[in-house]
């Protein structure tokens, strides 16, 4: 029975936790491209970067506020620079927007040349960022690190597998949970969140309805990027920042947003766990568990050493296309 | 002056001209028809009312006013509602969100014009919460003839608002359309079912190759030995 437990416990450490923090991650991230991509209909490539912006700016807005000596206590100091990000990172969007998709929305133009616009915008966050901040890991957690150790969970359960639970996995939970619970209500009940949804189902019919169409294209532009900042800034606590791992984020976000069915902000909240269960279940090593089950495997029984974990994301999205290219909740198709 | 009238309307979408001179008007509480063969430019003359194609020649005008310059955005504020003939509703919304989004521009309280599209469509209030992309052809019609009125339109444009329904749907919506009417609202509409709605006009309009051929009340062009032999099927 003891066994038993300590398996499960080994498997809520491993896979549980971790998934329900990287998959809430992945979700807001999926959101912004899904609403970027219901709205202005194009795929935009400088997600992941616009990610690595905002959250640099709260990491320098943190730094900032650490060597006054302003802290949050137990909580981690980048909740408070956040929504410095956040405005950084909705301000460079609305520029970017101006600068460069109004010029090929107003022609009409193409989704593909809208996606090379946005690889283009993509390129630009890219060197913006490692000028800023450079191209290394940067660590800006401070606050307490544990919601319950190791220890505390030993001497609580007695079990010989611990269950720790860090701050930041259960900040990312809470706050993820609070932005999608707003952010449905938004879209449902607000006058603006219906021309969006209204906007993004028939844009002829919405504009002959009055609709102002750059209008729900700048708060489109705002959630997403607040969203991006973020999906940054937990992702960051969590883990850590890295301009190159926000980039790579791109896939496992994109995989999740045509997973749920894109265009449909439930589906990516649906994608983005989809996809950071399958990765972390994927390439965790059973070897442990079994044991306790009482097997005695010789080999780590990984299916996927970690280095693959990006493949995964690539399979499902593939696999996904050629099968049910709706996605899981029928949305558009790409 | 009629209330709404398109004065020798000359243009097309940007290539050659499709209306050459064309007049169609109608008065409030009337019903008017254009009707005619495939390509005579029955739409065309009607979204040139609208706005949604520049005019080389002629003029729209309301009440008086001439709003040949005006967006087809600007026209619903002056009054004008329009039904587009396929994609008329937000098939991902619900019924009620549908008629929530046609009176977007409302700044006041709509809740009474929605009672009143209900008792035109009490199949609407019905399924109300339901998404309109799951409804019957019919019912997707009133729900676009309903998101188009609730902006207390005083000008309703329908685009084959028959198109693709049975014949006793269509003789409900056209019955629907006369009640439209009845409260005032002047409706001009272009008809493939040119005997059925002939029937209910008051002004019936056959285009031919963009120009007027007969204008006469709905009943005349009925009668008219040439308009059955020619349009009509005999």
């Amino acid at each position: 029975m003891t066994d038993f437990l300590n398996a499960l416990v080994l498997l809520a450490n491993f896979v549980l936790v971790p998934g329900l923090a990287y998959g809430a991650q992945l979700a807001l991230g999926a959101l912004g491209v899904t609403l970027v991509f219901g709205i202005l209909r194009f795929a935009n490539f400088a997600h992941g970067d616009l990610m690595a912006f905002g959250t640099m700016i709260t990491i320098l807005v943190t730094w900032w506020l650490q060597s006054l000596g302003v802290t949050l206590g137990p909580l981690p100091t980048a909740l408070l620079a956040l929504p410095v990000g956040m405005a950084g990172a909705v301000a460079f969007s609305l520029l970017a927007d101006r600068a460069v998709f109004r010029f090929y929305r107003v022609r009409k133009a193409p989704a593909i040349v809208v996606v090379m616009a946005s690889v283009g915008v993509m390129f630009m966050l890219n060197g913006i960022v490692r000028f800023a901040i450079g191209p290394d890991d940067q660590r800006f957690a401070d606050g307490a690190r544990f919601v319950i150790d190791a220890r505390g969970w030993r001497e609580m359960t007695g079990l010989a597998e611990a269950l720790t639970i860090r701050l930041p996995v259960v900040i990312t939970v809470v706050v993820a949970a609070a932005v999608v619970v707003w952010l449905f209500w938004f879209l449902q009940k607000t006058r603006m969140g219906k021309a969006m949804r209204a906007y993004s189902d028939n844009e002829d019919l919405a504009l002959l309805s009055g609709i102002n169409p750059e209008r729900v294209v700048m708060v489109t532009w705002i959630i997403a990027a607040s969203l991006a900042t973020i999906a940054g800034t937990l992702y960051g606590l969590d883990k850590s920042f890295k301009p190159f791992t926000y980039f790579q984020l791109l896939l496992p976000i994109f995989a999740a947003a045509i997973v749920g069915g894109i265009g449909q902000p439930f589906g990516a909240i649906a994608g983005g766990f989809v996809i950071a269960f399958s990765e972390i279940i994927l390439t965790y090593p059973f070897k442990r568990f079994l044991e306790y089950l009482g097997f005695s495997p010789e080999s780590l029984v990984q299916l996927l050493s970690t280095e693959y974990k990006f493949a995964v994301s690539f399979v499902i999205m593939v696999i996904v296309l050629l099968i049910r290219p709706t996605g899981i909740f029928r949305g558009r198709v790409l | 002056m009629s209330f709404l009238a398109g004065d020798k309307m000359t243009g097309g979408y940007g290539g050659a001209d499709i209306l050459h001179g064309c007049d169609i008007s109608v008065e409030k509480g009337e019903i008017a028809v254009i009707v005619g063969p495939n390509g005579a430019g029955k739409s065309t003359a009607m979204k040139a009312m609208f706005g949604m194609l520049r005019l080389r020649e002629g003029r729209v005008t309301l009440e008086g006013r001439d709003i040949t310059a005006l967006s087809p955005q600007d026209r619903v504020k002056a009054g004008m509602g329009f039904v587009p003939q396929t994609n008329n509703v937000f098939t991902t919304m619900t019924v009620q969100e549908n008629l929530e989004m046609g009176a977007y521009i409302r700044e006041d309280d709509f809740s009474d014009t929605m009672a009143q599209v209900f008792d035109l469509f009490p199949v609407l209030k019905e399924k109300r919460r339901q998404p309109a992309g799951e409804l019957s052809g019919g019912q997707r019609q009133q729900v676009a003839v309903g998101r188009a009125l609730m902006t207390k339109p005083s000008v309703l444009m329908l685009d084959e608002p028959t198109a693709g329904v049975s014949p006793i749907v269509m003789d409900e919506l056209f019955d629907r359309i006369i009640e439209v009417a009845a409260t005032g609202i002047a409706i001009l509409m272009v008809e493939q079912n040119a005997r059925q709605a002939l029937n209910i006009a008051d002004r019936g309009y056959v285009l031919v190759q963009g120009r007027n051929r007969y204008t006469d009340t709905g009943q005349a062009l009925l009668a008219n030995a040439d308009v059955r032999a020619s349009f009509l099927g005999g």
